[in-house]
C-alpha cells in the first residue's frame, strides 16, 4: 500500500513523552529498565517514535501493555502533552506546520476537523448520559455546526453507516452493548470527515462475533471514505486482517517496522519473534 | 430603628466598597466575564441576595432612589428586608415605581417598564457560572471560558431538542455576550432575557456566595444561544391578561382561583401592575361623567375590575 511518491498524511518524528525530569544517563540515550530510567526513575512512555501514515493506508501499531501504543495515539490527539517531537498533517496548513507546536485553538481545530479518535474504553470517548445522536452531534457542534436539522441529518447518515437503527438515536450509549458503543464512537469520529482516524484497541473486550462486525466496519469505512487509519492493537490477528504496514513497539520505542505480512511472517527483532510465535 | 451613627454610610467600610467598585469596573470593561471579588459578611445569609446587596451598597449615593423586587414583587420578605437594611444605613428614598428608581435591585425578574440610561439594574445571582450544568470543576470552566469552548453548552440545547423536541430551559437561559463570553443572566425567565440585549441601562450581577461579579454595559449585544433553524422562544402569554390591571404582553404569574378553581393570571411585576391600576383609577375619576360604552371604547380600565371584565 505504501507509495513512495506519495506524501504521508501524517508524519511523526522523534515523539517523546516523558514523566520525570530525566538525568544525564537517560537523557543521553542510556539503557532503560523496561521504560524506566534505573537511575532517576523517569518513565519514558514514548521515546523518539517516528511514524508515517500514507493516504488510504491502515498502519498497525502492536506491542504489549505498557509499550507506549496508547500514549502515541493520545499524544497525537492532544490528550497528553508531548515532551519532544514533531508531527505534520498534510490536511493542516499543507503539511507545513508542526501540530504539536500550535496554540490551543489550532489544536482544537485539528481535533475537530482533521482527526477522529476511537478510544479503547467508550467511557473516554462518549458521554454515557447523553443520547447517541447528541454524542455524534457534539463533534459537529465542536466544529462549528449550528444548524439543528443539518446536524441531525448527518447524525442519521452516520448511524446508518455503522448499522445502528435510527429509532435508537435518542437512547444514551450506556444502554448499548460494547460493540454498539464502539460503533457510536466510530460514527462520532467520522462526523467531520477526518483525514486521519485513530483507533485505539477498538475490539478489545468484545466477543468474537462483535469483533468481526467492528472489523468489517473499519474495512468498509476505509474503502468508502478512503480514510487513513492508525490502528493500535495488541491482537496480531486484527493487525493481520486490517493493517497494510505495522510498527512494533516495546518499552516506548519502535523496535521494528515494515509490511504487515513481512513483520508477522518474518520477524527480525527477537521481541517480535517472541510475540509472533507466542500467538500464532 | 437602627442608629445610623453606628454604621458607615451603606454599611460596608469604604475599602470594601472600593474593592467591589474596582471589580465592577473590570466587569463592565469585559462584558460577561465573571470577576472574582471578596464577598463580605452581611447581616443576611449568603444565598439571600448578598451579592446584589453588596453591589447596591457599593454604588449607592445619597441622591439615589432605590427599588427592590423579588420575583417581580415589591413586597416579598426578601425585598422588604433588603430595603430595610439599605434605607437603615443610607437613608435613601425607596420606591415601587421603576421609572422613579435610579437603582433597582432585583431577583428573578427585570421590570416591565423599559429601563433608561440613568438607571442601574442589579441582579442577585445564585449560580453565576453558566457552564456549571455541564462541568462541576471551577478550574475546567475557567479554562473553557478562556478557550471559548462552549460546545458542551450547545450540546445540552441539542439534547433537549433531540429528546423533547424543544429547549426546556425555563430560566437562566444561557446568553452570548458580545459574541465572546457565555453568561448566566441569573434566574430571570426567558421572557426577560431579550431585555438585556442592546439595553439603555447598565446591568450588574452579583453572586455573594460564589464571590463573583459580572456586568452587561449599555448597548451590549446579549444574544440567547439558539440554533440557526430553531430560534429562541420566550414564554407565550398570547390571549392571556392580568386579572387586576388587564395588561397584556407582560410576564404573567399563573394562579388558581381557590373559589372557582379557574386559572387566572396576574402581572408578575407588582409595581407595574399597581401603577397601571392607579393610573386607571385616575382616568376613571376624570371620566366619571362619561358613559359605560365610552369608557370601554376609550380603553381605560377600572380600578379593581378584572381583566375578564374589562375584556367584556
Amino acid at each position: 500500500m505504501k507509495k513512495e511518491e506519495e506524501r504521508p498524511v501524517l508524519k511523526v518524528e522523534g515523539l517523546t513523552v516523558r514523566y520525570g525530569k530525566g538525568c544525564p544517563h537517560c537523557l543521553e540515550g542510556g539503557a532503560l529498565l523496561k521504560n524506566t530510567c534505573p537511575q532517576c526513575r523517569t518513565v519514558w512512555a514514548c521515546r523518539a517514535v517516528d511514524a508515517e501514515l500514507y493516504p488510504g493506508e491502515i498502519l498497525g501499531v502492536v506491542g504489549e501493555s505498557g509499550s507506549g501504543k496508547s500514549t502515541l495515539m493520545k499524544s497525537l490527539y492532544f490528550d497528553f502533552p508531548v515532551t519532544e517531537g514533531r508531527a505534520w498533517l498534510t490536511s493542516y496548513k499543507e503539511g507545513g506546520a508542526d501540530i504539536f507546536h500550535q496554540n490551543l485553538q489550532q489544536k482544537k481545530y485539528i481535533r475537530n476537523h482533521i482527526m477522529g479518535m476511537v478510544y479503547q474504553n467508550p467511557v473516554l470517548g462518549l458521554r454515557m448520559d447523553y443520547s447517541s445522536a447528541g454524542n455524534i452531534a457534539e463533534k459537529l457542534i465542536a466544529a462549528g455546526g449550528r444548524s439543528f436539522s443539518s446536524m441531525t441529518g448527518r447524525v442519521r447518515e452516520l448511524l446508518a453507516a455503522v448499522e445502528i437503527l435510527e429509532t435508537r438515536m435518542k437512547e444514551p450509549p450506556r444502554y448499548f452493548s460494547g460493540g454498539m458503543q464502539q460503533r457510536v464512537q466510530i460514527s462520532k469520529a467520522l462526523a467531520n470527515n477526518p483525514a486521519v482516524l485513530l483507533l485505539d484497541e477498538v475490539t478489545t473486550g468484545l466477543d468474537l462475533s462483535v469483533q468481526a462486525r467492528v472489523l468489517d466496519l473499519i474495512r468498509r469505512i476505509r474503502q468508502e471514505y478512503g480514510i487513513s487509519i492508525l490502528l493500535v492493537s495488541h491482537d496480531l490477528a486484527v493487525i493481520r486482517m486490517l493493517a497494510d504496514r505495522t510498527i512494533v513497539m516495546l518499552d516506548g520505542q519502535v523496535i521494528e517496522r515494515g509490511l504487515t505480512d513481512q513483520i508477522l511472517d518474518d520477524p527480525q527483532h527477537p521481541y517480535t519473534q517472541q510475540l509472533v510465535h507466542s500467538l500464532l | 430603628m437602627i442608629d445610623q451613627s453606628h454604621y458607615n454610610f451603606a454599611f460596608l467600610d469604604e475599602n470594601s466598597k472600593r474593592e467591589i467598585r474596582r471589580s465592577l469596573l473590570k466587569a463592565v470593561a469585559i462584558p460577561g466575564y465573571q470577576v472574582p471579588f471578596g464577598s463580605r459578611e452581611l447581616p443576611i445569609g449568603r444565598g439571600w441576595g448578598t451579592g446584589g446587596i453588596q453591589i447596591t451598597l457599593s454604588v449607592i449615593g445619597r441622591q439615589d432612589v432605590l427599588k427592590v423586587i423579588d420575583q417581580g414583587s415589591d413586597d416579598s420578605v426578601n425585598a422588604v428586608n433588603i430595603k430595610k437594611l439599605v434605607t437603615a444605613c443610607t437613608g435613601v428614598k425607596v420606591t415601587t415605581d421603576s421609572e422613579e428608581a435610579t437603582l433597582i435591585q432585583t431577583r428573578h425578574r427585570i421590570p416591565e417598564t423599559p429601563l433608561r440610561q440613568d438607571q442601574i439594574l442589579i441582579l442577585q445571582v445564585p449560580t453565576p457560572e453558566p457552564l456549571r450544568v455541564v462541568e462541576p470543576r471551577e478550574s475546567v470552566t475557567k479554562r473553557m471560558h478562556a478557550e471559548a469552548e462552549y460546545s458542551p453548552m450547545w450540546l445540552t440545547l441539542y439534547e433537549d431538542l433531540i429528546r423533547c423536541g424543544r429547549i426546556g430551559i425555563s430560566s437562566e437561559y444561557p446568553v452570548s455576550v458580545e459574541g465572546r463570553y457565555v453568561m448566566n443572566p441569573s434566574p430571570i425567565p426567558r421572557y426577560d432575557t431579550p431585555k438585556l440585549n442592546d439595553s439603555d441601562a447598565l446591568y450588574l450581577f452579583g453572586a455573594g456566595r460564589e464571590k463573583k461579579i459580572y456586568a452587561v454595559p449599555p448597548y451590549t449585544a446579549v444574544i440567547p444561544l439558539a440554533f440557526e433553524d430553531v430560534p429562541f422562544e420566550a414564554e407565550d402569554f398570547a390571549g392571556k391578561r392580568c386579572r387586576l390591571c388587564g395588561a397584556e404582553h407582560v410576564y404573567l404569574d399563573e394562579l388558581t382561583d381557590s373559589m372557582t378553581g379557574r386559572r387566572v393570571y396576574e402581572c408578575s411585576d407588582t409595581g407595574y401592575c399597581a401603577k397601571r391600576r392607579a393610573e386607571a383609577a385616575g382616568e376613571k375619576r376624570i371620566s366619571a361623567g362619561s358613559t359605560e360604552s365610552e369608557r370601554e371604547t376609550g380603553g381605560s380600565v377600572s380600578a379593581g375590575a378584572s381583566g375578564e371584565e374589562m375584556a367584556r
